[in-house]
């Protein structure tokens, strides 16, 4: 005889409604299915869709666009162009965001510590374009920076500050400073502060305790934080559109021109994949680099 | 100043704002002695560590390491190695680069570095472990590891902050003897910052009691449990029973004390014991462990009928909760096999001998 184990009788009202719904089979599949259908969809699709616009036309394939970016001196002059702001605005962040972000764990005044954060965060709630404008009047030649400079005596001509690299890589350190910021921040917070006492005791003047403890163990920050600020400055927009001239041209303002005005979407997808591969070379480069360290490698 | 006088804190006071965390300290560590600064949370005994190693100013007094005043050297000129709870190993450098890295910083040649991490990981018998990260070894290497760190520039003296705190109860039995082992090895003086009894009175040559900012007693573990200045000492440090009495006469270092009209008891003391106690109300003190069951009243000095409350069993031993005529209550630690003498509700007659108990002062009446 098979004996049939009875299923024990919970009346319906003994189980909740969260449990009864844990028991419909797939349910989670189709909480997780609605996220990422949505990534998914404009991910692949819009992918493809430049990928296949780059790479096809009526003719079928063709690597035309390609061959013309890289044969034409002013589609190279403006990667160049990009990169190199995106280089520089990457760089002037972190010189600026690595005392801010030590400042802000170091210090033990509440005070300070509200200061730099709301500096540091509330341009970051105001909005891109408004901060844009901000900074074209600032920097204009009969703008505040000019005047006061001027009114000092440190110069006598106003100096060009805008439709330049200059004026384009000021603003966009500022707009990108906070990603650079909290970055450092939350690797710096991760930090035992008792580590630098540690070396203190051992011998250590506090600055040979920063270079040799904390600034190796801030690396991981200092890495996300760049590749945050580059990967976004690299494919700026709006800054680079109100604030450079016509030499400071970056891809994402070739990118428009070509959908915009001259209506070659080939081109403008193929220039938009080039973008993207310099990103993935410039990101698997930064894996590289932090292969070795022991610290980076629990990081990833 | 006496030879051979390692660290002398003199009347060190220091402020918090308004906030008196360490009180007009005196405290004298020799040569080579293992000091455990003992005390509740909020005594100042962690200010008072910070204040040795540099980490805080002196708002007051001064502190001399082997005569020479440090009170106003930076941390990192002390010269004296510090153990953290937490160990504060370097994550990023491996065992070797750790326990190299003081002397580096002292522009030591690499040959010499490596001859002296190698020598001091054999001590702690980490040899294997060199080119590991901290990471990847268990607590009590980790500790170990911070302990080598800390020793292998031959600094004069060595701070222990909570040394076993992050370890499990059975490691830190372990640990205790390893770093009373190494710190007896090396010969350094040491002086240690902890709450836990049992660890103290285990590793010290020397107790320091705090409470409140200030020093209550400092003494051998063994005279501090056997002779607590204070009440406070005597109620920090183990079990006691306290009950109060009525100093009747001091002669040739024994006292007689009054409980009440029907009870005496008879204590001894040192001979130095002061004959102006008498007179004075005194707390009695009593371990539970020192408290037998008495078959008459011949068999021990002094005597005592009281009613069982209640019995509690811990393995090597019963605890037994009992109550005197008067309704104060006494603690007493019975060994386990004698638990068919006593049951509860009934009187029993309790025992020691005179030099069992202690006589301590009672603040409350001053």
């Amino acid at each position: 005889m098979i004996e049939v184990k009875k299923e024990p009788r919970i009346l319906a009202q003994q189980v909740s409604f969260s449990h009864r719904l844990a028991r419909i089979s797939g349910l989670q599949w189709l909480l997780l299915i609605i996220p990422l259908g949505y990534i998914m969809i404009l991910m692949v699709f819009s992918m493809a869709d430049f990928f296949k616009l780059s790479l096809f036309n009526e003719d079928g394939f063709t690597l035309e666009y390609f061959r013309h970016i890289f044969s034409t001196d002013i589609y190279l002059k403006v990667l160049w162009v990009t990169l190199k702001i995106a280089l520089l605005v990457t760089f002037f962040s972190l010189i600026v965001a690595y005392p801010l972000a030590y400042m802000l764990v170091r210090t033990t005044s509440k005070l300070w510590k509200k200061i730099i954060l709301a500096s540091v965060l509330i341009p970051f709630w105001i909005s891109l374009l408004v901060r844009t404008f901000a900074w074209s009047i600032l920097l204009r030649k009969n703008g505040v920076i000019n005047m006061i400079l001027m009114e000092m005596g440190i110069i006598d001509q106003p100096l060009e500050l805008i439709y330049n690299t200059t004026g384009v890589v000021i603003a966009m350190t500022h707009i990108l400073l906070p990603y650079m910021v909290l970055s450092l921040y939350s690797v710096m917070e991760g930090i035992d502060q008792k580590l630098l006492l540690a070396a203190q005791s051992m011998g250590a003047r506090p600055w040979k305790a920063f270079t040799q403890v904390f600034l190796p163990l801030s690396i991981p920050g200092v890495l996300s934080g760049s590749l945050l600020v580059f990967v976004m400055g690299i494919g700026y927009f709006i800054t680079p559109a109100l604030l450079g001239g016509s030499k400071t041209t970056m891809i994402s303002m070739l990118i428009e021109s070509n959908i915009n005005t001259t209506l070659n979407w080939h081109l403008a997808s193929a220039l938009a994949l080039v973008l993207f591969m310099a990103t993935l070379i410039l990101l698997f480069i930064a894996l590289l680099l932090t292969g070795k360290n022991p610290v980076l490698k629990e990081l990833e | 100043m006496t030879l051979g006088n390692s660290l002398s804190v003199v009347n060190a006071t220091k402020y918090y704002k308004k906030f008196k965390a360490v009180d007009d300290v005196n405290l004298t560590v020799n040569q080579g002695e293992f000091l455990t600064i003992l005390g509740p949370s909020g005594s100042g005994k962690t200010s008072l560590l910070k204040l040795i190693a540099g980490f805080e100013q002196l708002s007051n007094g001064s502190i001399m390491l082997n005569h020479q005043d440090i009170s106003n050297k930076k941390p990192y000129e002390r010269q004296i190695g510090m153990l953290f709870q937490n160990y504060a190993l370097f994550p990023h450098m491996t065992v070797f680069d750790n326990i190299a890295y003081p002397l580096s910083l002292r522009k030591m040649a690499k040959e010499e570095v490596k001859q002296k991490v190698e020598s001091i990981l054999k001590l702690i018998h980490l040899e294997e472990y060199a080119q590991r990260y901290p990471e990847q070894l268990s607590g009590g290497q980790q500790q170990r590891v911070a302990l080598a760190r800390a020793i292998v520039f031959n600094p004069p003296l060595l701070l222990l902050d909570e040394p076993l705190g992050a370890l499990d109860k059975q490691l830190r039995k372990q640990m205790q003897l390893e770093i009373k082992q190494i710190q007896e090895h090396v010969g350094i003086t040491t002086v240690s910052v902890t709450h836990d009894q049992e660890e103290a009175l285990t590793m010290s040559d020397k107790i320091c009691v705090m409470n409140k900012g200030r020093i209550e007693q400092v003494d051998s573990p063994e005279m501090l449990y056997k002779q607590p200045k204070n009440r406070f000492v005597a109620e920090f440090i183990g079990e006691i029973n306290l009950i109060k009495g009525q100093v009747v006469s001091v002669i040739d270092g024994n006292a007689m004390v009054k409980v009440n009209e029907d009870m005496s008891v008879h204590i001894e003391m040192n001979k130095d014991a002061s004959k102006e106690m008498k007179n004075k109300s005194m707390l009695i003190g009593l371990r539970p462990e020192n408290i037998q069951i008495a078959r008459d009243q011949t068999q021990f000095h002094n005597t005592i009928r009281v009613r069982v409350l209640e019995t509690i069993y811990v393995g090597e031993a019963i605890n037994i909760k009992t109550k005197m005529d008067t309704g104060e209550e006494i603690m007493a630690k019975i060994p386990a096999h004698m638990s068919e003498m006593i049951v509860k509700g009934e009187e029993i007659l309790l025992g020691w001998n005179s030099k069992d108990a202690c006589l301590i002062p009672d603040e409350t009446t001053i």
